[in-house]
């Protein structure tokens, strides 16, 4: 690479602690135009902070940030924005009250005549890009209440606008399903081929062999390895990010299903699903399949009770729950983790320890009173099962990394060991190898009689899980699929309604 | 591959965006309601009440609350607070009623802008204290709501200027009409008018709205989060140094309490007039409304003569009532959009 010339943006022995955490040490990484780089590691290895860090959120300890080869100081995310670095964070950041055509053009609005916003301008911008990326968003509607699919391809439409030179995306398809994904893809690739510099981090290894050209692992805030996609299989991927042999990533354990422990009949919640009808059996893991925005987790929300229904009827064992209560729902034994998990999962300035306890006060209480040691050993039990990568169970889950925040809603909710537990994208953000952990446990509760409903994105993680997969089109349930029959094609072509239909 | 989940077409987006605001401008539609109700009820019993005079003193009474409320407006859509309102007002009456009797040659526009500029001083203390030192603005501006006050007090040494001090002038622009509308409330009027515009049209009047609505976010998008803050601020203090001018005008006799425990006669206008305390969303027009509504309360009150003592405390009620309304509303409405894009789909 000597005659090349110097990359767009480049980081150079970068170091970044907080307080006694040291999230990067001496990290080095180039970003060169026309050429997209994956960045790998674990949840906790430091990737979202050295996405902080080119994009001015974060001050590098020590080391040096180089522009076009030369050094930079960004003071913030005004100044990496002015050198042309767009960038995706893990975590939405829209503002709630305004609309989504406003919230992609912040700052940059298109003007008229005295300053004044041209209205029908930005709303036609906004239109063209959700056109480019093939996504039905209507630009007038308020970002409050979007899923979190669709927060994420508000975020990816913003980050395109801005026609960068660099473009940063902090795992961008996380929630999203294959038919969006195919999509960002071409985009991203079209915009690479115009000579733009792309920094892209997934833990879903296929994306990264499918867009990148290089990949740069990360292990404890450290760089392990520089390598060329070309050069190395998904396998030495993962040695290098874990640092060990990995073993089979879907171990599941085969169950006899028992009686129906979860029923639901006729559901319908107008404008959103119509007519849901399924059963999960204990001992079943169902999985919910279907693209972004065929109304899974409005399902998995009104069974919940989160939000009423207006026809139908759940049964939890038997019983029929109220609509609209999740205290009716928690008592009969369900539990719901949410897509959201900054939203609806956690309360974010409350420890990692409290907020493991918060949905089975009831289990850590010494008569009105919360018992701090019963909290600490329910929280220390579940960390170590999920690798929680945390300085103290006393921190703010505020400070963990995306994905380790994910493992906290999870152990929130198996904490409470419920009969029929639902989780809606439980491993959105979550590394193999936690991934693999987290299928083994969803494996080993259906196996000790747990109904598990499981809604994913993800083919791999439906497919290698569960023992029947639903298949949710435009608010209706369109498909029923057994575990045997179960395909990438049987799925997706029921999920968007062509190429057989389902069956 | 070009599969999505809904493909909705351009019916959907229209009426849905119709819909949309035709419910934003409802928000301020209820106000008018009530503005209605209140105004043929009340005239119904003393038909009085919708005399020429009264609604004047009604227009008159609500422009300087109003005034405030626009500048609220502003601070609170950022998710902060300005509580010293009051004080700022009243340190510039009495700064600027003294002024101008000591000095009678002074032209006045030269003491309304020494009014303003005083103003805007005391809110670029809070902005400073809010948005550079990051205090609180609660705490901050409760703060200074006291310190103003207390200079205000030590400024006056228990004096107290009387109409008779100042230039008649002065004085007949607190209470001279033009075509038949108090300048007063024009002024208000004028100022509500171009803060709105600027609200909605400019850039950095979308930034106020980013600021309150997700704070975190307004960061990382660029946003110069603590030069809007600051410029809040200090713009509600200018407003509220004008108001404080236009106080000394309309009352002639100002002492150093002047406008005593005003503030929350402001907030309250906003509240009700459907600014989200937590920021983020609402509009001055809706403040300024609720001023209108808040004091036209306060008359229908004192022509029914309902007891002085239960006034506040009805008053109160008004103002809850008004709340839930809004909240009932905004379900509604959710619902409703929800329904229409059901039916649409289909
Ligand atoms: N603001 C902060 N204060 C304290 N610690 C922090 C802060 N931000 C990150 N950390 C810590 O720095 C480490 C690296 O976090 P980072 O978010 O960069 O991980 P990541 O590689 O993006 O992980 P994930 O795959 O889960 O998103 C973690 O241990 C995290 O707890
Ligand atoms: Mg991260």
């Amino acid at each position: 690479m000597a005659d090349s010339p110097p990359p767009v943006l480049a980081l150079r022995e970068v170091s970044k602690s907080f307080g006694a955490v040291r999230a990067l040490r001496e990290v080095s990484l180039s970003l060169i135009a026309g050429e997209a780089l994956a960045l790998a590691g674990e949840n906790g290895a430091g990737k979202s902070t050295l996405v902080k860090i080119l994009s001015g959120v974060h001050r590098p300890d020590a080391g040096r940030l180089l522009l076009d080869g030369e050094p930079v100081e960004f003071h913030g995310p005004a100044d990496a924005q002015a050198a042309g670095v767009a960038v995706i964070y893990q975590e939405p950041t829209l503002f709630p009250d305004l609309t989504v055509a406003e919230n992609i053009f912040m700052g940059r609005q298109p003007r008229g005549r005295l300053g004044r916003i041209d209205r029908r301008a930005m709303r036609a911008q906004a239109a063209a890009l959700f056109t480019r990326l093939g996504v039905p968003l209507d630009p007038e509607q308020p970002a409050r209440g979007l899923s979190i699919a669709d927060q994420q391809l508000v975020e990816i439409a913003k980050a395109l606008s801005r026609d960068a030179r660099v473009l940063i995306m902090d795992e961008p398809t996380a929630a999203l399903s294959g038919n969006e994904v195919t999509r960002l893809f071409g985009v991203a690739r079209s915009l690479r081929e115009q000579g733009c510099a792309v920094l892209f981090i997934s833990h879903r290894l296929d994306e990264i062999f499918d867009l990148c050209q290089r990949v740069t692992t990360l292990r404890d805030g450290g760089h392990v390895a520089d390598d060329r996609i070309a050069d190395i299989i998904p396998d030495d991927l993962v040695r290098r990010m874990v640092g060990r042999e990995l073993g089979a990533l879907f171990p599941k354990q085969d169950a006899v299903p028992g009686e129906v422990a979860l029923q639901v009949r006729r559901l319908t919640r107008e404008g959103v699903f119509t007519d849901v009808s399924f059963e999960v059996r204990r001992g079943e893991i169902v999985a919910l399949a279907g693209l972004v925005g065929a109304g899974r987790s409005e399902v998995a929300r009104a069974v919940f009770g989160v939000d009423r229904w207006d026809a139908g009827s759940v049964q939890v064992g038997g019983r029929a729950l109220r609509p609209g209560s999740p205290a009716a729902s928690m008592a009969l034994g369900l539990a719901l983790v949410p897509e959201d998990r900054r939203q609806q999962g956690l309360v974010m300035e409350l420890s990692i320890e409290r907020n493991i306890a918060l949905a089975g006060l009831a289990e850590v209480r010494h008569g009105p009173l919360i018992s701090r040691a019963a909290e600490r050993v329910r929280a220390a039990d579940w960390a170590q099962r999920l690798q929680l990568r945390h300085r103290s169970l006393a921190d703010a889950v505020d400070v963990l990394s995306g994905g380790n925040q994910q493992k906290v809603v999870l152990a929130k909710w198996l904490a409470r060991q419920p009969s029929v537990l639902i989780v809606d994208e439980p491993t959105r953000g979550i590394d193999v190898a936690t991934k693999a952990e987290v299928h083994r446990l969803l494996s080993e509760l259906a196996v000790g009689g747990i109904a598990v409903l499981m809604i994913s994105s993800e083919l791999p993680e439906v497919l290698g899980m569960a023992d029947r997969v639903l298949v949710m089109r435009e608010g209706r349930l369109v498909a029923e699929i057994p575990r045997g029959t179960a395909t990438e094609e049987t799925v997706m072509a029921a999920a968007t309604g062509i190429g057989g239909g389902g069956a | 591959m070009t599969i999505t989940a809904k493909r909705p077409g351009a019916t959907l987006r229209d009426s849905g965006r119709g819909l949309v605001e035709r419910v934003a401008r409802v928000r301020e539609l209820g106000i008018v309601v009530a503005l209605a109700v209140l105004f043929g009820v009340t005239g119904a019993v003393n038909p009085e009440f919708l005399g020429l005079d009264s609604l004047r003193d009604i227009l008159l009474n609500s422009a300087i609350i109003a005034m405030l409320a626009v500048g609220q407006t502003l601070v609170v859509i950022t998710r902060n607070v300005d509580l010293s309102v009051s004080s700022v007002v009243g340190l510039s009456a009495f700064g600027g009623a003294l002024v101008l009797a000591d000095n009678p040659g002074l032209p006045i526009v030269v003491v309304i802008a020494g009014c303003v500029l005083l103003g805007a001083a005391c809110g670029a203390i809070n902005g400073l204290l809010v948005g550079a030192a990051k205090v609180p603005a609660l705490v901050a501006t409760l703060g200074t709501l006291y310190a103003f006050r207390g200079i205000d007090y030590a400024w006056a040494g228990g004096r107290q200027v009387n109409a008779a001090d100042m230039p008649d002038s002065f004085l007949s622009l607190g209470s001279r009409p033009v075509l038949g509308v108090p300048l007063l409330a024009l002024a208000a009027i004028a100022v509500l008018l171009a803060v709105g515009w600027m609200l909605r049209n400019l850039r950095s009047g979308r930034e106020l709205y980013a600021i309150g609505s997700n704070p975190a976010a307004a960061v990382l998008a660029g946003i110069p989060v603590r030069k809007r803050v600051i410029t809040a601020f200090v713009a509600s203090g200018a407003l509220a140094g004008l108001a404080g001018a236009m106080w000394a005008a309309r009352f002639g006799t100002v002492d150093a309490a002047a406008a005593t425990g005003k503030e929350l006669d402001v907030i309250a206008a906003v509240v009700v007039g459907g600014v989200a305390i937590f920021g983020g969303s609402g509009t001055v027009y809706g403040a300024a409304l609720g001023a209108l509504l808040l004091t036209g309360i306060s008359s229908a009150l004192a022509v029914l003569r309902v007891d002085a003592l239960a006034q506040t405390a009805i008053n109160g009620a008004l103002i809850i009532a008004a709340i839930v309304l809004d909240r009932l509303l905004a379900l509604r409405v959710a619902a409703a959009l929800r329904r229409r894009r059901y039916r649409d789909a289909r």
